[in-house]
């Protein structure tokens, strides 16, 4: 007969079970039976952050790095609430993640108890899914789902919310190989005879596109997605979620397509007649007002896990539903039996065309500018790193300039929060990815607004010697803000404004960092090349740098793809 | 279009809320919702009545098959199907009323099952627009107290929803 175990004890076990080596969190009442567990053992390693909200975006950097299931654990109450930014953040990017929260004991819940919050409840429009651990016989099994629920088909958070006499109470332990459930199960294979038809419609293609989004990185495509571009000679753009999955340096390659997307991108999609999605969601910074984009007379190809992603917002001819990673591997295996090739001179006058879009060279800037330009920042970083850094960013003008200036040839190389847009990403996911990468170089690219969201955790890194480089484009202006205010709200700039700054050298300092202020564009290199030299330092490099500069190409809200303000 | 959504869900704590919470956090409508366990008490059978656009009904359907608790839903509106609703009406009910009230009642298959001097209390049952004709029918200032359970729907014939 096994012995018993309390529920602390199980879900430690339960997390050694799944191999998690690492999780994000912060002790409370409720969670310190957990606490006393984690602290008996060394097969889990616990990274002890300053907030909770940065628990769940390190766990989120940590999964989007590493395509494992990233864990965060919080107490009950505050913790949870804290954690909510987090959790939505990883919902709008389908991260796969784990959140441990805990909970007043069974006894107290309803009754207004202290650090009590309906988790369940308050998390329920941000995860994939929750539960409510009132038992500890279910304690293992429903862990096992919450890992099985975040880690397939479309991924996301799950929360895993258990009350502090659930994690006492003991009974024997014994954690399932495998869970089924008769009302969970995700579709992985395409439909064959869509595949075939969109195969077909791919061959008929004179003025082809693929458009590539998140799902290409979170399937792990990126292989398959570039060997069937380059089978066919099809241009490709990537989303901002999807950057890394195919590489940025190719000639094929588009760069990012959308509101701040390239010039040729955003027309090769307009002016498209085959339009191959795959694993993208046609949002709204994506394609803009749907209405100008259904104008155009294309056949859409849409590939993703997610039915309801299908026809949302654009209606879609030929939809499959299935991992992005079987059908890519089923299309390319069709192709290669396949004699019959898409209209070769067709496609040669497409690719003149968007040779001729890309002649506008939409993403020029003054390089002889006496002024630091934020975009000759992240070139640098760029040339430097050899493009081969983990590069995360927080939410701004910086975050476009890095993703259209560093050329992600690699997937889960670019971190960066695109569907919530949540300022106060970047440092904590940065800590995740150098945890899941110790031997990588990591670089977050921030503003002097977002860092100060989360800047808290210079205390986790220097507690850990987590040595980012920490890219800070200072221009004493909620930059995206600033812009929208300078284009539509005639240049009144309402509380954009960032007065008071701290000295952020001396911040950087005061934690035991390392701090670099950078003001001439000269210094620029050598300040970056210095930084990386510090291999087991954080380097907070604060470049004062142009406040009028503005993201070009940009696409105002509610107008179409083509109808873009250029530089 | 109006259409009816009958749904198998997980009969557990939480079930109908993410479902409720679905429609409000999307913008959808639900003009009526009822849920009770099967005969597996395992499960919930939920019906939702919603009205909006084909596309728009699409959506719903997928969004609901996406919440890991509902394991099986059709639109009722794809094949033939029935549909019910119960509806107790609380009428006035004094001097040459009573023999009118009784009337309509019984033409519209309702039955009387609470009388007092001043009302009737009338059980009645068939799709939504028949309750609403028989509200329609009553003189509205009669009324004086309606509950209604929403609608319940079924396939027609070998149309079945069972896990």
């Amino acid at each position: 007969m096994s012995v018993e175990l309390t529920g602390a004890e199980i879900t430690i076990r339960c997390l050694q079970e799944e191999g998690v080596q690492c999780i994000f969190g912060y002790p409370g009442g409720a969670v310190l039976f957990i606490y006393d567990e984690l602290f008996k053992q060394d097969k889990v390693r616990h990274i002890l952050v300053r907030h909770e909200q940065a628990a769940v975006h390190a766990a989120d950097g940590y999964a989007r790095s590493s395509d494992k299931v990233g864990v965060a654990l919080v107490t009950s109450g505050p913790g949870v609430t804290n954690a909510v930014t987090g959790i939505a953040t990883a919902y709008m990017d389908s991260i796969p993640m784990v959140v441990i929260s805990g909970q007043v004991p069974t006894s107290a819940i309803g009754l207004d108890a202290f650090q009590e919050v309906d988790a369940v409840g308050i998390t329920r429009p941000c995860v994939k899914h929750n539960f409510l651990v009132k038992d500890v016989t279910e304690l293992a099994q429903t862990i096992k789902k919450a890992f099985y629920i975040a880690s397939t088909g479309r991924p996301g958070p799950v929360l895993v919310d258990i009350p502090k006499d659930v994690s006492q109470q003991k009974t024997k332990f014994f954690y399932p190989d495998k869970v089924t459930m008769r009302s969970y199960n995700p579709v992985v294979k395409g439909h064959a005879r869509q595949i075939k038809k969109a195969a077909e419609l791919i061959l008929s293609a004179k003025r082809p596109i693929i458009y590539a989004g998140g799902g290409v990185i979170l399937s792990n495509a990126a292989s398959q997605l570039t060997e069937l571009t380059q089978m066919l000679n099809f241009p490709c753009t990537n989303t901002l979620m999807g950057l890394g999955g195919y590489p940025a340096t190719d000639k094929q390659s588009l760069g990012m397509l959308g509101m701040h997307g390239t010039y040729e991108a955003n027309m090769a999609m307009q002016y498209c007649d085959v339009l191959v999605a795959v694993g993208a969601r046609f949002d709204d910074r994506v394609i803009g007002n749907p209405k100008h984009f259904s104008n155009e007379n294309r056949k859409i190809i849409h590939i993703d896990i997610d039915p309801s992603s299908i026809s949302k917002r654009v209606k879609v001819d030929v939809p499959i539903v299935g991992d992005v990673l079987d059908v890519l591997k089923e299309l390319i295996k069709l192709f290669k039996a396949e004699k019959e090739k898409p209209d070769q001179v067709a496609l040669k006058e497409w690719w003149k065309q968007i040779e001729l879009w890309r002649e506008r060279d939409c993403l020029k800037f003054d390089r002889d500018s006496k002024i630091i330009k934020p975009q000759m920042v992240i070139e640098k970083l760029f040339n430097i790193t050899k493009g081969d850094a983990f590069v995360t960013s927080d939410v701004g003008q910086h975050q476009m300039w890095a993703a259209q200036f560093y050329k992600f040839d690699k997937p889960r190389r670019w971190i960066n929060s695109g569907g919530l847009g949540t300022m106060g990403f970047g440092m904590p996911a940065a800590m995740g990815v150098q945890l899941a990468n110790p031997k990588g170089k990591v670089a977050c690219i921030t503003g002097e607004a977002s860092i100060q969201m989360c800047i808290q955790e210079l205390s986790t890194c220097k507690q850990y010697k987590l040595p980012l480089k920490i890219i800070n484009l200072n221009n004493r202006y909620m930059g995206m803000v600033r812009q929208w205010q300078e284009f539509f709200h005639g240049n009144r700039y309402a509380e954009s404004y960032m007065n008071a700054l701290p000295d952020f050298v001396k911040l950087a300092e005061s934690y035991g960092h390392i701090g670099m202020k950078i003001e001439r564009p000269e210094d620029v290199e050598g300040a970056l090349k210095e930084a990386f030299k510090l291999k087991d330092q954080l380097v907070f490099m604060d470049f004062i740098t142009d406040q009028t500069e503005n993201v070009f190409p940009m696409v105002p809200g509610g107008k179409g793809l083509s109808e873009m303000i250029l530089v | 279009m109006r259409h009816i959504i009958s749904l198998l869900l997980e009969n557990e704590a939480g079930a109908l809320s993410r479902v409720a919470g679905l429609f409000s956090a999307r913008g959808y409508n639900i003009e009526s919702l009822s849920v009770a366990p099967t005969e597996d008490p395992t499960l919930s059978r939920m019906t939702l009545v919603t009205i909006g656009s084909d596309e728009v009904v699409e959506q719903v359907t997928k969004q609901l098959n996406k919440l890991i608790e509902v394991v099986k839903i059709i639109d009722l509106n794809d094949g033939n199907h029935i549909e019910r609703e119960l509806m107790l009406v609380k009428v006035r009910a004094v001097g040459s009323d009573r023999e009118e009230i009784k009337r309509l009642a019984e033409i519209f298959r309702g039955c009387i099952i609470d009388v007092t001097d001043k009302s009737y209390t009338i059980e009645l049952t068939g799709t939504s627009s028949k309750l609403d004709a028989f509200l329609d029918a009553v003189e509205r200032s009669a009324v004086l107290e309606t509950v209604r359970t929403g609608a319940s729907g079924i396939g027609r014939g070998e149309w079945i929803l069972k896990v």
